[in-house]
């Protein structure tokens, strides 16, 4: 193993990385320890609280697995919306009219600026006023109003990007053949954009699932998250849950962040596109940059 | 329309300066935080290496509800760690930053390893020629201008940060938008007006930050 931040190691230094990997590990282990002892002190670590999980199917069937079914769904209903939404004003923002142009980024630029827990808290306030929702369903519509309001605006940023990061050469050789603006757009940058945008699409697909959590916690959405409340209330396993709601989310976060990374790196690499490519997390870190001193070994 | 500001029931400001001092404290926390998780990716120690790729990847996909759910409900009310906060007050607001910095330095770890791969790689090279240590390299050569290059990236995480202070009110922490929840709920006949009051609250919370920010990240960059 080596890298540019540090010689390969030779026979001291080899010494010196065992002694921090002991030191490292003592540290780890203590915590451990000292959390384990703790659980186990308050009767947490108790088989009988962890068990329900492999032994009880009904946990899966009538909590967990419905409770992700709903998050999804949001999840999905929220992506679906909020795509055509956001591509809308994505483009609307690069329109050559101010008129156009400055109202909508406007638009954008307010609905980024304003937590998302709050726009699921107004859309609340909203459906209660109108009463055209069901109370049953309205912390559904809450939660994907909010959702829509907020990703679509982050979804035009990417879109705006997606098309900024083409070539020039694109659009100077479509108007050399005399396309339209309206033409050069459809049939030239729209398409190639699209490739571009796929991983940080996807990535904002997590973003979105992390979110919908707030609806559970806060406005009584039933979903994955909420469900916690009702079977540590069941089987007062509060830790217990907690940890394999976490474990639920992270599985399905990490397949999706693991393959918007890998559309990103297949993406750069392929010779058929112009290799550009908006980056995973446009939208919650602006990360980038040349290969360098960093680059994992 | 706007009566519900006169009537005295409500301390919006007062609010909004406990998202302020939820942000602020934060903010220095994961920043610590995340170099220090920064450090370890890079470092030439693979245990260490393994334990920040592994935190980073399981953090970054958990949902920060349920980080500061489990703060609140696993910690202090199943385990009783109160972090040394004699009230709920105290207890809420100590338990809620412990879970922005889990959560949010990932984000900053992440940023900082993106800035290291703008240093040249000759930066760290010549570094080592000089036979300084990794940690010397680290600290005094590659972290130096790394920190230079991701002053905008870093003020899109704290723009973040600040939003995210929000979902302290899911665990009862008394800042904007338990607030703005409470107040949408007694004058259902002007939400517009609340909701338009908390929106100007956050944009000029965030804008500020954004443009302050940017202009700093253009004056400290490496011209390279």
């Amino acid at each position: 193993m080596s890298s540019v931040l540090y010689d390969t190691p030779g026979p001291k230094a080899k010494t010196r990385n065992w002694v921090y990997t002991g030191a490292f590990l003592v540290v780890l282990a203590l915590v451990l320890w000292w959390a384990l002892s703790l659980m186990a002190e308050k009767n947490q670590l108790d088989a009988d609280k962890w068990s329900p999980f492999v032994t009880d199917s009904q946990v899966w069937t009538t909590y967990l697995l419905p409770g992700l079914g709903e998050t999804l769904k949001a999840g999905l209903i929220a992506m679906v919306i909020a795509l055509p939404l956001g591509a809308l004003l994505g483009i609307a923002r690069l329109s050559d009219h101010a008129w156009i142009r400055v109202p909508v980024g406007t638009v954008v630029e307010f609905f980024r600026a304003i937590p998302v827990l709050m726009l699921m808290f107004f859309s609340s306030a909203l459906y209660v006023m109108l009463g055209t929702v069901s109370s049953d369903l309205r912390p559904l519509y809450a939660v994907v109003t909010g959702l829509v309001l907020y990703n679509a605006s982050v979804i035009a940023e990417i879109v705006r990007a997606g098309i900024l990061t083409l070539p020039r050469g694109q659009t100077d050789a479509a108007k050399a053949i005399g396309m339209r603006k309206g033409q050069i757009m459809t049939y030239v940058l729209v398409p190639q954009a699209v490739t571009a945008m796929l991983p940080a699409l996807v990535s904002q697909l997590v973003v979105i699932l992390k979110d919908t959590a707030l609806g559970g916690a806060a406005l009584g959405f039933a979903d994955l998250m909420s469900m916690n409340r009702q079977i540590s209330a069941n089987y007062s396993n509060t830790i217990a849950t907690m940890v394999v709601i976490a474990l639920i989310y992270i599985a399905v976060n990490f397949a999706l962040t693991t393959f918007a990374s890998w559309l990103e790196g297949r993406l750069r690499k392929s010779q058929k596109g112009t290799g550009a490519v908006v980056a995973g997390d446009v939208a919650e870190v602006d990360a980038g940059g040349a290969a360098g001193v960093g680059e994992a070994p | 329309m706007f009566d519900f500001l006169n009537s005295g029931q409500y301390d919006v400001l007062g609010a909004f300066w406990v998202t302020v001092q939820l942000t602020l404290y934060s903010a220095v926390g994961s920043l610590i935080w995340g170099t220090m998780l920064a450090g370890m990716r890079v470092s030439p120690v693979p245990l260490m290496r393994t334990f920040g790729t592994a935190y980073v990847n399981t953090v970054r996909n958990t949902p920060l509800t349920l980080l500061i759910l489990g703060c609140s409900l696993g910690l202090n009310q199943t385990l009783g760690i109160s972090l040394g906060g004699g009230t709920f007050k105290e207890t809420g607001f100590r338990l809620a930053v412990l879970g922005l910095i889990a959560y949010t330095g990932t984000f900053v770890c992440e940023a900082i390893r993106s800035g290291i791969n703008t240093v040249p790689v000759g930066q760290a090279e010549a570094a080592r020629a000089l036979g300084l240590s990794f940690f010397q390299v680290l600290t005094l050569i590659v972290l130096p201008q790394a920190f230079r290059a991701v002053i905008a990236p870093l003020a899109n995480v704290l723009i973040a940060l600040t939003k995210n202070t929000t979902v302290a009110a899911t665990i009862g922490v008394a800042e904007a938008a338990l607030l703005m929840k409470e107040m949408l709920e007694n004058e259902s006949d002007a939400i517009f007006a609340v909701f338009a009051v908390f929106a100007l609250g956050f944009v000029v919370l965030t804008l500020p930050t954004g443009l302050l920010l940017g202009w700093v990240a253009k004056r400290v960059a490496v011209k390279r």
